[in-house]
């Protein structure tokens, strides 16, 4: 059964038939759930948040053809494992925007610029995507951003100093901070 | 509608288990992969997730019958018996291997009676015949069979 099933994977994905594909990588941190989009990496699951809401929710809006194919993050997998590794500062993958929107958008693309190694405060963020007061608004767009890690939201600290939030626990914000040698 | 892969997950089984008694365990690897892609087709435009089970199935036996159809109608012999939970604690496998050599009309409206438990008319959708065409595939196939049987 099981070769049957990487078969159809194969043959749906050549056929374009799948609209999200995902696999679930192993990381320091437990199991990543990372889904794609024929346009790019469209979300990252962190272990706190159960995977199987994640699937019903890029089904719901993304598209229902939501199918386990592994090839299509190849790519994704194998740069995540480098940059756990210390082996890797920048990601090169193509990103799809799509489930988020607006302001958040703004936010979460200035996120994306943060170097590595580096930290901005919720405020810098805030300023960066055109609203400098919007400050509360900036930490929302952090807390929601759909592709942690890749788009590197543990690097938006508070401006005192302080971690802050994370949606994969501030332990895992803390680890990740180590690992670029922030902290 | 639930990603397409829980319905890998619940139901590929199950279909493959039809399969194998429909078109006998060598052809049913293609018959599986073009259910689920026709499926997969269709899927966006489904708006009713009530019943994804009998819709599988029903697209599971419409490629087993294109199956027989492109092998002239001639009745297969089955290779393997169907892997199917059925009430009876211990299936009688002699009795799957004369349903497998009934005529296909008869053996898809057997085993997705019996198999699948599937109502009259949704193996009617399965079959693309009325009910009542769905009904007598049922009643001659049972028929047949007791005679074997007895």
């Amino acid at each position: 059964m099981k070769a049957s099933l990487q078969r159809l994977a194969e043959r749906a994905e050549s056929e374009g038939l799948i609209d999200v594909a995902y696999a679930t990588i192993d990381s320091p941190f437990g199991p990543l759930l990372i889904a794609a989009t024929t346009k790019g990496l469209v979300r990252v699951n962190l272990p706190t948040y159960d995977p199987e809401k994640t699937l019903e929710e890029l089904a719901a809006r993304v598209s229902p053809r939501v199918l386990e194919a592994p090839g299509r993050l190849d790519d994704a997998r194998r740069e995540l494992d480098l940059y756990f590794e210390g082996k890797l500062t920048e990601f090169d993958l193509p990103i799809d925007w799509q489930l988020t929107d607006g302001f958040r958008k703004k936010v979460q693309r200035a996120i994306n610029r943060i170097p590595y190694g580096q930290t901005r405060s919720y405020t810098d963020m805030a300023r960066s995507a055109g609203n400098e007061r919007a400050v509360r608004a900036a930490g929302t767009a952090c807390g929601s951003n759909p592709i942690p890690i890749v788009v590197p939201c543990h690097r938006v600290l508070r401006s005192g100093g302080g971690l802050g939030g994370y949606g994969g626990g501030l332990p895992m914000k803390e680890a990740l901070l180590k690992l670029e040698g922030v902290l | 509608m639930p990603p397409f892969q829980n319905l890998l997950d619940e139901h590929a089984a199950d279909v493959m288990a039809v399969l194998r008694g429909a078109v006998g365990r060598t052809d049913a690897e293609d018959c599986f992969q073009e259910t689920f892609l026709a499926a997969l087709r269709a899927y966006p435009d489904l708006s009713d997730a009530a019943n994804l089970r009998g819709w599988l199935l029903t697209i599971a036996h419409r490629k087993a019958i294109d199956h027989h159809r492109a092998n002239g109608r001639r009745p297969l012999p089955v290779a393997e018996l169907a892997e199917i939970e059925v009430n009876d604690p211990e299936p009688d496998d002699g009795v799957w291997a004369l349903v497998g050599a009934l005529p296909p009309k008869q053996r898809a409206a057997v085993t997705l009676r019996y198999a699948c438990d599937l109502p009259h008319a949704q193996i009617a959708a399965a079959l693309d015949c009325s009910p009542e065409a769905a009904r007598r595939s049922l009643h001659e196939g049972m028929k047949r069979l007791r005679k074997e049987l007895a």
